[in-house]
């Protein structure tokens, strides 16, 4: 597995951070306009409300953009591997960075479906995404 | 009363990798270039302007700021700025000219300083502050592995050849034209030519973008002199009029910009102005990956979005002797990454064609310099009107 900078929690972001434990892919979701906030800021950004919370979503997605970066940032970094933007399917207007893991590089390409899996590490599980085949 | 703001002397350090000379006396260089060129003393600055200032976590990536220039070279400043959370480099310079336009002073010293290729040769003296854990933006994008920028230009250049149909054949000439030009460029970092082959066969960094799309660590110092219109007959070099700027931000993070800044930025530059994009003699547009460029000549409306890829195809239209010379001096990919500044420096340099091999044939009466990609960006027009 690789190696990970792992994000360090704190009130706004736990959240998402930690829906993994349960399988859940949170997103911070508005009780009174229904919009979604990302990244998580304590108040939502269409209404301003602060009767926000992580919310599950269905973690399925859309592969809106990708690279594959070859090069080593890091001496123990295992290349290459698939970045990616992906466009939640129903948390409208949310994009999230991730990896699309479990696959040939070369396989992933705009347009494809995914679906979330969790790396656990530490006191964080790491959203990435695996494609999802003949969809 | 001119209340309008203008570019007077410009200078420029040695540029290289892992240069022995100090940060601070590459500035000291750049800053008696600039001042001989416009007659200036540093008795008559008042203000100085930087970006981003002196950065502590990575020194190699800004090792000066404002305040050490003004205490060392004894500037009496009533006025001066440094800081990162600005529209991209030349904000600096976006934010001196707003100064001397309001009488908050009447020359400021802009400048940008790059010490990362020497940084990295000395961690001693410029260490890297590596962190536990990630947090603020960085945790969005950190956790997988997209930590350079390079990933990041990547997905929108992919976006763009899915979208559009941009090739990497056509990305190409950004490169292929600022190596060209660098070679005619005494100051260039980068003097070796490169061949589509070469950039063909290169290997990947973060697909689609290849080695020679990116600009490399370098060492050197770029100083930009912003002068009061009412201060012109203190100068003696030809000013060169600010005729309009522009900024923005797109929610000052790469990992959720749908689109880059350069777009808005390229459309509010238009909106101040009764100049149009088909008068523009010179474009100078930040390049520090080849992409930004090519998105930066749509986006200040050279060619419609997504016809970039075309626009610059066969790169004979930005060639210097074509219809639109794009990075003059060789870019950051060529010249260095001086990191914004060099595209002013550059706009500057032709308007008073001063580019001796590399100046372009045809008069230069207007040109465009930009800073920025991704969620940042700067838009200087500048004029010898």
């Amino acid at each position: 597995m690789q190696r990970r900078m792992l994000p360090r929690l704190d009130q706004a972001n736990r959240g998402f951070w930690t829906g993994g434990e349960r399988g859940e892919l949170c997103i911070d979701r508005c009780k009174d306009c229904g919009g979604f906030t990302h990244p998580p800021r304590l108040i939502c950004r269409h209404c301003l409300s602060e009767s926000v919370e992580p919310t599950p979503v269905s973690g399925r997605g859309v592969v809106e953009s990708f690279t594959v970066n070859y090069q080593k940032w890091a001496p123990d970094m295992e290349v290459p591997f698939v970045i990616a933007r992906i466009r939640l399917q129903d948390a409208e207007g949310v994009i999230l960075t991730s990896n699309v893991v479990n696959c040939d590089v070369n396989a992933v390409n705009i347009g494809d479906s995914v679906r979330v899996s969790f790396e656990h590490h530490d006191d964080v599980y790491i959203p990435v995404f695996e494609l999802v085949i003949g969809d | 009363m001119n209340l309008e703001a203008y570019i007077s002397g410009i200078g420029q350090s040695e540029v290289g990798m892992k240069l022995p000379r100090h940060p601070f006396l590459l500035t000291l260089d750049a800053v008696n270039e600039a001042l001989q060129e416009a007659g200036l003393t540093i008795d008559q600055i008042d203000g100085v302007s930087t970006y981003p200032g002196r950065s502590g976590p990575m020194l190699g990536f800004s090792p000066m700021g404002a305040d050490e220039l003004i205490d060392a070279l004894g500037i009496k400043a009533r006025w001066y700025a440094g800081g990162m959370e600005i529209s991209s480099q030349l904000g600096a310079v976006l934010e001196a000219a707003m100064a001397v336009k309001t009488g908050q002073a009447r020359h400021v010293i802009c400048f940008r300083t790059v010490y990362e290729a020497g940084a990295m040769a000395n961690p001693k003296e410029y260490p890297m502050q590596r962190r536990e854990r990630a947090d603020g933006y960085s945790q969005w994008f950190a956790p997988f592995g997209a930590i350079s920028a390079v990933t990041w230009t990547a997905q929108y250049a992919m976006r763009h050849m899915h979208q559009y149909g941009m090739t990497r054949e056509q990305l190409a000439q950004i490169a292929l034209n600022d190596r060209a030009n660098a070679m005619l460029n005494p100051r260039a970092m980068v003097q070796e030519p490169l061949t589509l082959d070469q950039y063909m066969e290169a290997r990947m960094i973060s697909s689609p973008l290849c080695l020679y799309d990116c600009d490399r660590y370098s060492d050197g110092s770029t100083v930009i002199i912003v002068s009061a219109g009412d201060a012109l007959d203190e100068i003696k070099c030809q000013p060169i009029r600010i005729a309009a700027m522009a900024g923005s931000v797109e929610r000052h993070s790469w990992d959720q910009a749908e689109l880059m800044a350069c777009y808005a930025t390229g459309k509010a530059l238009w909106e101040k102005t009764d100049y149009t994009p088909d008068q523009v003699d010179v474009a100078q547009v930040y390049d520090g990956f080849s992409f930004q460029a090519l998105a930066w000549l749509e986006a200040l409306g050279f060619c419609d979005i997504g016809e970039g890829g075309r626009f610059v195809e066969g790169g004979h239209r930005i060639a210097l002797d074509g219809e639109l010379p794009v990075n003059t001096f060789g870019g950051q990919i060529g010249a260095g990454r001086l990191h914004g500044f060099c595209f002013a420096h550059e706009a500057v340099t032709q308007l008073r064609g001063l580019g001796g091999a590399r100046q372009v044939a045809k008069p230069v009466n207007l040109a465009v310099a930009t800073s920025g990609g991704g969620p940042l960006a700067t838009a200087l027009l500048l004029t010898t009107d």
